[in-house]
């Protein structure tokens, strides 16, 4: 028996913000496999809750036709990674989704709380920052749109208001289109373990695929939150697919990341991977985009 | 307070008043007495209690009864054949001696269960990957993937 003082089921998304407004001290519960957990453990105990699990309108992947993938945050991960959008434009979100927990976990949890968390290490957070994904937010007085970047205010803080809900994660066709990318977790186990550090790479090369037109480049727990690494992506904008552009995104990165010490991991440890793994999963990202790595 | 919920389990139809504050694990223990359904960490990282719902593996024990409106649940319980018959997962566990405490198992089965009835052939690997939502604390693995490699 979890600790709920009261639970109240939307139906629909406008209903959810009804319920809200009439209960303004109310949390708001997805999957449940973060906020169970917390009322286990005594953190929410005696909580009110409003459960959007049943909102079918927040499920599910769909394409615009502008080209923009409108992903329903209450769609779990299980299904992100099997939906034919994703996988055609953007195979990396699929991936980086597929190293959540378990697959029971996979099937439960949802995108949207994954990021409405707002901790550092979710594994969907790191690839949404690298596709700039913009996040449609509704309330009493209508919709909002925050980029991803913005919604995460620190450690465990969104930018989510009393009576707000997420109801919608927008990528737009230029972030993806011609991008190809890869996401690593690096954890102590291979599955049911949280990323010591998580680093993903999206790049877009010329025509003739020896130089790098644009990169993306995000990390997780490489700071209290999901970050983006704008001096390294400008350091290689244009330059040639050599061994010296691997050096180059190694050292620029280590400039801006702020790891720390925790009982996973020391920050030396994550300065290491920090730069390893950039170089790794940009290495790999190239070779999906056709691009050639000469030694 | 207390809701009634409308869902098949093990194919038949019921009707249950449950707490709204219940995991899906504590009804079908307590108000279904499908015992099979084990509580293990209780926080989504055994796997013991994990049921088949809508044909997916989910840990029961992070899902609240409430949420089971309307679904379809299955149990080690539904497994039995119509004679009392073990499935071939159950089985192919009892010759793969797959199964040291047992406490485990239940849960293990239900995932094999959907594994085997996708139709697919994971290799090894792909198993251990497809079963790495359960802890088995007497580290029996190696006989549990090769029941379930059996079972395809």
């Amino acid at each position: 028996m979890y600790d709920i003082e009261k639970i109240h089921e939307a139906a629909s998304v406008a209903e959810a913000v009804e319920l809200l407004n009439a209960h303004p001290a109310a949390k708001i519960i997805a999957g449940g496999s973060d906020v169970l957990i917390k009322i286990r453990e005594g953190k929410m105990a005696g909580c009110e809750l409003v459960s959007i699990f049943g909102i079918d309108e927040l499920k599910g992947v769909k394409l615009e036709a502008d080209g923009t993938i409108v992903i329903g945050p209450v769609t779990s991960f299980s299904n992100i990674t099997k939906d034919p959008i994703i996988q055609k434009y953007i195979p990396v979100l699929g991936a980086a989704v597929d190293q959540v927990g378990g697959p029971q976990i996979r099937n439960i949890g949802t995108i949207g709380g994954n990021i409405s968390n707002g901790v550092t290490s979710a594994d969907s957070a790191s690839t949404l920052f690298a596709l700039d994904a913009k996040l449609e937010i509704t309330g009493p007085s209508g919709i909002r749109k925050v980029a991803i970047q913005d919604y995460y205010t620190g450690p465990g803080k969104v930018d989510l208001k009393t009576v707000e809900l997420l109801t919608a994660i927008r990528i737009e066709k230029s972030s993806y289109d011609g991008f190809s990318g890869h996401y690593i977790k690096y954890a102590m186990r291979n599955a049911m373990d949280i990323a010591t550090l998580a680093c993903v790479a999206t790049v877009k090369l010329n025509s003739a695929k020896d130089s790098i037109e644009e990169m993306h480049l995000a990390l997780g727990v490489a700071g209290p939150i999901p970050m983006r690494c704008p001096n390294t992506e400008n350091a290689v904008r244009g330059k040639k697919i050599d061994k010296s552009l691997f050096e180059l995104v190694g050292k620029t990165v280590l400039t801006e990341v702020n790891p720390r010490t925790s009982w996973r991991a020391s920050k030396e440890f994550r300065l290491q991977l920090v730069e390893e793994l950039s170089k790794r999963a940009l290495k790999q990202a190239i070779i999906f985009a056709g691009g050639v790595l000469h030694d | 307070m207390t809701k009634q919920i409308k869902c098949i389990v093990n194919g038949n139809v019921v009707e249950v008043h449950v707490d709204v504050r219940e995991s899906l694990a504590d009804m079908l223990r307590n108000r279904l007495y499908l015992t099979s359904v084990k509580k293990g960490c209780e926080v989504g990282e055994c796997g013991a209690c994990t049921v088949l719902i809508d044909g997916e593996s989910y840990d029961s024990c992070i899902y609240l009864a409430i949420w089971a409106e309307g679904k379809e649940i299955r149990t080690v319980e539904g497994l039995v054949g119509p004679n009392g018959e073990l499935s071939t997962v159950q089985q192919a566990f009892i010759d793969e001696a797959a199964i040291q405490c047992g406490f485990c198992t239940p849960g293990v089965i239900m995932s094999a269960t959907e594994i085997v009835e996708k139709g697919t052939k994971p290799s090894r690997d792909e198993l251990r990957r497809l079963l790495s939502g359960h802890i088995c604390r007497c580290t029996g693995y190696q006989n549990i993937i090769n029941a379930v490699e059996k079972s395809l």
